[in-house]
């Protein structure tokens, strides 16, 4: 921030006011966010289309899933997104402690969340269902994935290990940005008036957390499970 | 309104909860056997809680005009993006192995 201009702090100087400069960060992260739906919703095209031709084979793929850890990865995500709009509030009301504590929470939430991902890919070595490198499922898994084709149901994991493991790049791409935004607000970056990097950071945060509110349901549920 | 809106603690504590008990519904009824309704309720309930998250965790609720513009421009572009590709996909009979569309021409009967 240049304080060659006189005007409020934190206004950069090509701004009119501090609400003309919110408005401008927030709409060019949105416009990002929008290339971020077409990138991530060409897989769900894909995904869709490949469901529709190997219906048996998906279903079964996702009945192999951990609906446990699933499912509780949603809430895990979900309570990292609680926390990461908590920061956000924090810096608004010029919080700094509030706003590093929750930001912290929101990078071990985010942590937790990585954890049971990497478990469950961990799972998917064992039962040897990791396509292309090693799929040849055996015993429980095999009678599950057999019906519909193995080569189906390889389809089904490649899908699911691009989407999570493209949903997990976003996670850590996020990590990073959040333990900037720690060293940042610890040395006194933002106030009431300037917290930009906050509100951007968390927005891209609350956008991957869409990512995995449809993909739960698209891995894991939609199998059925009765 | 120099300064952005700042939203409500309970706001953001019900936001949160209704979206703790919307996952555990969707979960559960997985677990109960709909048919075809399954997969439309899966979608329903992941829909909501992307209105929930977009509206209130993201402010949408609360932010300008041009924002909702630009963010329904996104999802209204993909759902052009599926809506062309299952048109394209459906009406050519593609794979050979699923029913082919009825104005499709059928390959010749194979004599053994």
């Amino acid at each position: 921030m240049s304080d060659v201009h006189a005007g409020p702090a934190g206004l950069a100087h090509q701004f009119e006011d501090l609400e003309q400069q919110h408005e401008t960060d927030t709409l060019g992260i949105w416009v990002f966010l929008v290339t971020e739906i077409m990138f991530f919703g060409g897989l769900f095209t894909a995904y869709a289309i490949y469901r529709w031709f190997y219906l048996p084979s998906f279903e079964a793929g996702s009945r192999i899933l951990n609906i446990t850890l699933g499912a509780t990865n949603t809430a895990v995500l979900i309570g990292s997104s609680l926390t990461m709009a908590l920061s956000v509030r924090s810096a608004q009301l010029g919080k700094r402690k509030a706003l590093i504590v929750f930001l912290i929470l929101t990078m071990i939430l985010g942590g937790v969340f990585l954890g049971i991902k990497g478990v469950e890919y961990h799972d998917k070595f064992v039962e040897h269902i990791v396509p292309g490198i090693d799929f040849a499922p055996q015993g429980e898994v095999l009678q599950h994935l057999a019906p519909g084709g193995l080569n189906h149901a390889q389809m089904y994991f490649f899908f699911y290990f691009a989407m999570t493991g493209l949903h997990a790049l976003h996670m850590i791409v996020g990590m990073g940005l959040l333990l900037v935004l720690v060293l940042r607000a610890r040395r006194g970056d933002f106030s009431p008036h300037y917290f930009a990097p906050v509100e951007v950071t968390g927005l891209y945060w609350h956008f991957v957390d869409i990512v995995w509110i449809f993909l739960f349901p698209l891995l894991y549920l939609i199998g059925g499970r009765y | 309104m120099s300064s952005p809106h700042v939203v409500p603690l309970r706001t953001y504590l019900l936001v949160f909860g209704a979206l703790l008990v919307l996952t555990a519904l969707t979960t559960g009824v997985a677990f109960i056997n709909l048919g075809p309704l399954n997969t439309v309720a899966a979608m329903a309930i992941a829909f909501t809680k992307m209105l929930l998250v977009l509206f209130f965790f993201m402010h949408l609720k609360y932010s300008a005009r041009l924002m909702r513009v630009v963010v329904l421009a996104g999802f209204f572009w993909f759902a052009l993006l599926l809506a062309l590709v299952f048109a394209d996909y459906s009406t050519r009979g593609f794979p050979a192995s699923s029913s082919p569309a009825p104005w499709s021409v059928a390959a010749p009967p194979t004599h053994p």
